[in-house]
């Protein structure tokens, strides 16, 4: 029963801070919400016994991504922001458009079928430890998609200066 | 025990968020968390699915999400940043430049 | 050094165009060096490769596969047996000396490497014609050739009627080349090869079949034979299309010399005399050909008689020859016709040489009627020039006599159609014997008729040019002794020589009938040389009063028969009608032009009403892709079945 009530804690939470977060008039609150989304999602992690998913989510996304938000948003007038309209003129049928889909979604749902299942047992992951399984899966049979993340990066952060940079 | 179901359930509820969320805000910078917002979403959902299937490679995919997710979020912000540099507006109904 | 012999003979002159074409313009005035060691070089190894076949030596050789599909398979290869060592000797050996006569007479010119290096692609196509082993390779070396003698004719493209003479040139084979393709298509679909080996093997499954035209039943060895021989009749200006090569002459001398008197006009011939197997199959072929070769011999001899263009006397002298090749083919005696065109090679060519020679003591002169008394002036082009016209007048012991003689004997031996065919030839070796010695008494003979300011200016050419004369003449001498006849004291050679190849026809006539075929043509040729000697020297009066009282049938030779004029009308104006009206008017006008503007203006429109979806608003393109999903996840729960 415990699980259930955790989860339910969590779940409810996070729902409401994302509905939060695109509501928010004013930018620095809507990242700041996101923050703390960010924590309860990492919780959420720890309950599917993956620490080390966790622990990239609450340095990654807390850490970095959204300090280079508030980063930007520092650098735009919020005065104005804050006097002008919030949604766009056909709001409602966006919001149409997501609700059907999530009823789909939903319906798909109960179509679920799990496939066959791996050897990574969770006895096996707690024996070794998470952050272990991991390395050993990522620098072994990934290791080239990894290296091919790491240019990903490095693309990123030459576009990022090239696109940013003061033309002269 | 929590069943896979209802991770699948929240992860759907938090991903179709962040698509409304996209699809109505004005603000470009909204509309750049709302995608994180997404990302985070399926990210929840292939978490779930590693753990319930016993298998590490969906946690391998959401490492590579993720990396994909920053760089997205440095070279978007960077557009922005060129943008209101340019036009001084972060309101998508005022950037109609490709408009026919 | 086995095999990369042959392929060096067309190869080196190939390298020196590419040589002289692309760095030519640095050296202008040197690059006839490149060009001429090249083609020394080819006349070198033909001459190995001549005495090797001499001794038996046939080559018959792939060098590689060019296309292969299906069964069509064309090969780079070469055949190197009698017939085309002798054509190896005539090409390699006449290009050469016309390369070495260029040297003066093209001297100065602005295009100096330009006209060497054609000179050079000309030699390596010629080449890649006569050594080729298989149709394929012989039709490019045809239509290289073509193209080249196009670059020649029109070498000096900025004077309007040398430009259109090389169109002229070009269209008009196009007729003959059109029948020349289909033959070729013809013998691959029936024989399913372009080997001549292979298509020699199988010919004779040929022998009965049918094809049905329009209804006619034609035999399938008559109609390809024919079909090859249209090929021939367009390459070597034989009736009807015989109109280009007059017009030829607008080209540099050198080159009617080398293309339009010894090598490229003779592919003609060469090409029947290797199908000998495929044409001797069919009696209607070979008629044909003899009468063709006949009718257009006599045809041209008579238009020379009254022509004024030194040139252009030659040229139809020319056709007139092919003619007497033609007919040799047609009545079985290949290999007369072979001999023939190995002599007819050098005394044509010293004759077109001598005539540039001519042409430049008298700064591009062409009308014989102005000239006159030369021979004080230009001793040596009046001797090698009366050679070879004593040669082509067919004078007992030069060349042109033994091949001529051979040709009329056995034309004589050679049935009804052979004994046609006998005295039209022999009737054209003496208006042979009347025009060439016309165009040696008004030009070397009597007093100078042109202004004294040319007469001033008359000279000896320099040695690069007198020296391939004399060379030339030698030839013209000599060449006939190869093959002097059993009945004179000879052997025969060529003919021997050739006869694995070529065969030999039956002689049934007696000595005495020999005999008398040679006393009669003699006869004709002495005759022919003295009316023109009468009319030219002792009476000049005579040809007015004769054009005066013939006046009709004079300005029909000298409008040249009005065959250019009956094409005109019949050919050249309809075309341009069609093209200025239909092409131009309907087809171009509306069809394509409506097409063209039509596709735009209908996008435009379209993309006038369309462009409307494109609002530029970031949102409603994402609401498209969100309602793409929507649609995308409903035909899922649709059509997706647990």
């Amino acid at each position: 029963m415990l699980p259930q009530i955790i989860f339910g804690y969590f779940a409810i939470v996070t729902i409401v801070l994302s509905l939060v977060i695109i509501t928010r008039k004013n930018p620095v609150h809507s990242v700041l919400w996101m923050l703390v989304l960010f924590f309860h999602i990492a919780a959420i992690y720890l309950f599917l016994n993956a620490e080390f998913i966790a622990a990239v989510q609450v340095i990654l996304y807390a850490g970095a991504v959204l300090v280079l938000f508030l980063f930007v948003i520092m650098m735009l007038n919020l005065k104005e922001e804050l006097s002008s309209e919030r949604f766009i003129g056909e709001w409602p049928i966006g919001v149409a458009l997501g609700l059907s889909i999530l009823l789909f979604i939903f319906f798909s749902i109960a179509k679920l079928a799990p496939g066959p299942l791996g050897k990574f047992t969770i006895e096996l992951i707690q024996k070794e430890t998470h952050t272990k399984a991991i390395g050993k899966v990522l620098y072994t049979e990934y290791i080239l998609p990894f290296e091919v993340a790491s240019l990903i990066l490095l693309i990123a952060i030459v576009g990022a200066m090239v696109l940013a940079k003061k033309r002269t | 025990m929590v069943p896979l179901e209802w991770y699948i359930t929240l992860s759907t509820v938090i991903f179709i968020i962040g698509v409304i969320g996209f699809l109505i805000r004005r603000n470009i910078i909204i509309m750049l968390i709302s995608i994180e917002l997404m990302l985070n979403a399926v990210n929840l959902s292939l978490v779930a699915f590693s753990h319930y299937l016993q298998d590490l490679k969906g946690q391998i995919l959401v490492i590579f999400v993720i990396t994909v997710a920053a760089a997205e979020a440095a070279i978007g912000l960077a557009i922005l940043v060129s943008l209101y540099r340019n036009k001084a507006v972060v309101h998508t109904d005022k950037i109609t430049e490709m408009k026919g | 050094m086995t095999m990369e012999k042959y392929v060096l003979i067309p190869l080196l002159p190939l390298i020196g165009f590419c040589i002289n074409i692309w760095f030519g313009r640095f050296y202008q005035e040197k690059a006839h060096w490149i060009s001429i060691l090249a083609v020394l070089g080819s006349f070198i190894l033909s001459v190995i490769t001549f005495i090797e076949v001499l001794q038996g030596k046939v080559i018959n050789y792939d060098l590689y596969s060019w296309v292969i599909s299906g069964n069509f398979k064309v090969s780079i290869g070469f055949l190197i047996d009698q017939l085309t060592a002798i054509m190896l000797i005539v090409v390699t050996s006449v290009s050469l000396l016309v390369h070495i006569y260029s040297v003066g007479y093209m001297h100065g010119d602005s295009g100096y490497y330009r006209f060497f290096s054609y000179l050079n692609l000309f030699t390596f196509s010629m080449l890649m014609l006569v050594t080729g082993n298989n149709l394929m390779q012989l039709y490019f070396g045809w239509e290289a050739v073509g193209l080249c003698s196009y670059f020649l004719i029109g070498y000096y493209f900025r004077k309007q009627s040398a430009a259109d003479a090389g169109k002229k040139a070009f269209i008009v084979n196009r007729f003959g080349d059109f029948g020349f393709g289909i033959g070729v298509f013809m013998v691959f679909i029936y024989l399913e090869t372009l080997h001549y080996t292979d298509i020699f093997a199988n010919i004779h499954t040929l022998q009965g079949q049918t094809i049905n035209i329009l209804g006619f039943e034609i035999g399938l060895v008559t109609l390809i034979a024919l079909l090859l021989f249209c090929g021939a009749i367009g390459k070597s200006a034989q009736l009807p299309l015989h109109v280009w090569l007059a017009d030829a002459m607008e080209g540099p001398t050198p080159v009617s010399a080398l293309i339009h008197a010894a090598t490229m006009v003779t592919a003609g011939v060469f090409l029947v005399a290797r199908f000998n197997p495929l044409f001797s199959m069919s009696e209607t072929a070979m008629m044909v050909v003899a009468l063709t070769g006949a009718i257009t011999s006599l045809f041209a001899a008579t238009i020379a008689l009254v022509q004024n263009d030194i040139k252009r006397i030659i040229a139809y002298s020319t056709v007139s020859q092919l003619g007497y090749m033609f007919l040799a083919c047609g009545v079985g005696a290949y290999g007369a016709g072979i001999f023939h065109l190995f002599t007819h090679a050098y005394f044509k060519a010293l004759l077109f040489l001598g005539a540039g020679s001519v042409m430049h003591a008298m700064a591009g002169q062409l009308d014989i009627q102005k000239m006159g008394g030369l021979r004080k002036y230009m001793p040596i082009t009046f001797w090698t020039f009366m050679i070879a016209s004593v040669s082509i007048a067919g004078i007992p012991g030069l060349a042109g006599f033994f091949s001529k003689d051979e040709i009329l004997w056995l034309a004589y031996n050679a049935g009804t159609v052979g004994r046609i065919v006998w005295v039209i030839g022999t009737i054209v070796a003496g208006l042979t014997a009347f025009y060439s010695f016309r165009i040696v008494f008004l030009t070397f003979f009597g007093k100078f008729k042109g202004t004294h300011e040319e007469e001033h200016h008359l000279h000896e050419s320099p040695s690069s040019m007198t020296v391939p004369l004399m060379i030339l003449a030698v030839g013209a001498i000599s060449a006939g002794w190869v093959g002097i006849p059993p009945l004179l004291g000879g052997t025969n050679m060529i003919g021997h020589f050739l006869e694995p190849v070529l065969g030999h026809p039956h002689v049934h006539g007696t000595h005495a009938e020999e005999w008398m075929v040679i006393a009669i043509s003699v006869v004709v040729a002495l005759g022919g040389i003295f009316t023109a000697a009468v009319m030219y020297l002792w009476a000049p009066g005579i040809p007015q009063l004769l054009g005066r009282t013939f006046r009709s049938i004079y300005t029909v030779l000298w409008n040249k028969y009005y065959v250019d004029e009956l094409y005109d009308y019949t050919i050249v104006r309809p075309t341009k009608w069609i093209g200025s009206r239909i092409l131009v008017g309907v087809t171009d006008g509306k069809i394509i032009e409506g097409i063209v503007n039509g596709v735009p203006k209908l996008i435009a429109e379209f993309g006038e009403r369309f462009r409307k979806l494109q609002t530029g608003f970031l949102q409603h393109y994402a609401m498209g892709m969100a309602f793409g999903l929507f649609v995308i996840l409903s035909l899922v729960l649709i059509f997706v079945k647990q």
